[in-house]
């Protein structure tokens, strides 16, 4: 694909992530903080998202797979995954979270299985759009041009 | 090299020594982020994952400037380790402040209370460090 359109795609592309709600200010603000120094910044701090976040959607089912469940490891892991995901600014895992954490209050287990089940259906669609952001910017790279700047 | 848009350089020390910042955070992606943020202000830092690992370092090397923690942390809180700092004659000095996700008055009265320079709402942005490296002149 030509330079223009990888281009265009691109803007197209990130405007509707935060249009739709999957991405918020603080992931413009780690923007920011990528340099010529920092190239790698965002992808770097977002690698460790994803690590971080799949360990704690496992913990997450172990812990409410169990015949009693511990409320509070669980709402542990929540307000960890709730406080990595604000960090980078994905604000419906963000948001889903804080929904978890009302069901850990409740001692709700049922509510709590919802909640895990579409905390995980979130992260996976934000990690894949965000795969997809990074490999256009690549893709832009490669072909000798520059990554837009949308702020 | 300066950049227009950037926070402003503010990590010079007395003898132009860059300040030594000794970031305490368990997640590892807020961890990046407060090292990247610190060091955008041409902070000096070091990050660890635990207040143990803060003491035990702070017992190492004493030219930390100050100590910037995480409240929630498992094992020792961020609260914990102000208290064990401000307790020392060695550490009291150091600047101490606390980030929290979660805006609890009561826990940031407490902070204060116990010595704690300052008190940032996470996710933490170049606005709060600018801030603090106004405190620190």
């Amino acid at each position: 694909m030509e330079l223009g359109s990888l281009q265009r795609r691109y803007i197209d592309f990130t405007s509707a992530l935060f249009r739709e709600g999957f991405l918020d200010n603080q992931y413009t603000q780690l923007q920011q903080l990528q340099d010529e120094s920092n190239p790698e910044f965002v992808l770097e701090v977002v690698t460790l998202f994803f690590e971080d976040s799949e360990k704690l959607l496992d913990e997450l089912s172990r812990t409410l797979d169990q015949q009693v469940v511990d409320y509070k490891k669980v709402d542990a892991h929540v307000h960890q995954l709730k406080g990595s995901s604000a960090s980078i600014g994905a604000q419906r895992v963000k948001n889903v979270c804080m929904a978890f954490r009302n069901c850990c209050e409740e001692r709700n287990q049922e509510g709590c299985l919802r909640c895990l089940q579409q905390v995980r259906q979130e992260y996976f669609l934000v990690k894949s759009k965000l795969e997809t952001l990074f490999r256009l910017e690549k893709q832009i790279l490669a072909a000798g041009g520059s990554v837009p700047v949308l702020w | 090299m300066s950049s227009p848009r950037g926070p402003k350089a503010c990590g010079g020390g007395a003898a132009d020594r860059p300040i030594h910042v000794l970031a305490v955070d368990d997640s590892s992606v807020d961890r990046a982020v407060i090292a990247r943020l610190l060091r955008s202000s041409k902070y000096r830092v070091t990050t660890v994952d635990s207040g143990k690992k803060a003491l035990e370092l702070l017992g190492l090397e004493p030219n930390v400037n100050m100590i910037i923690t995480d409240y929630w942390m498992p094992e020792m809180t961020g609260y914990e380790l102000l208290k064990i700092v401000k307790e020392s004659s060695e550490l009291r000095e150091i600047p101490v402040v606390i980030m929290s996700s979660e805006n609890v008055p009561n826990r940031i009265n407490r902070c204060l209370e116990e010595g704690a320079e300052d008190f940032l709402l996470k996710p933490v942005r170049p606005s709060d460090v600018a801030r603090l490296c106004n405190r620190m002149r």
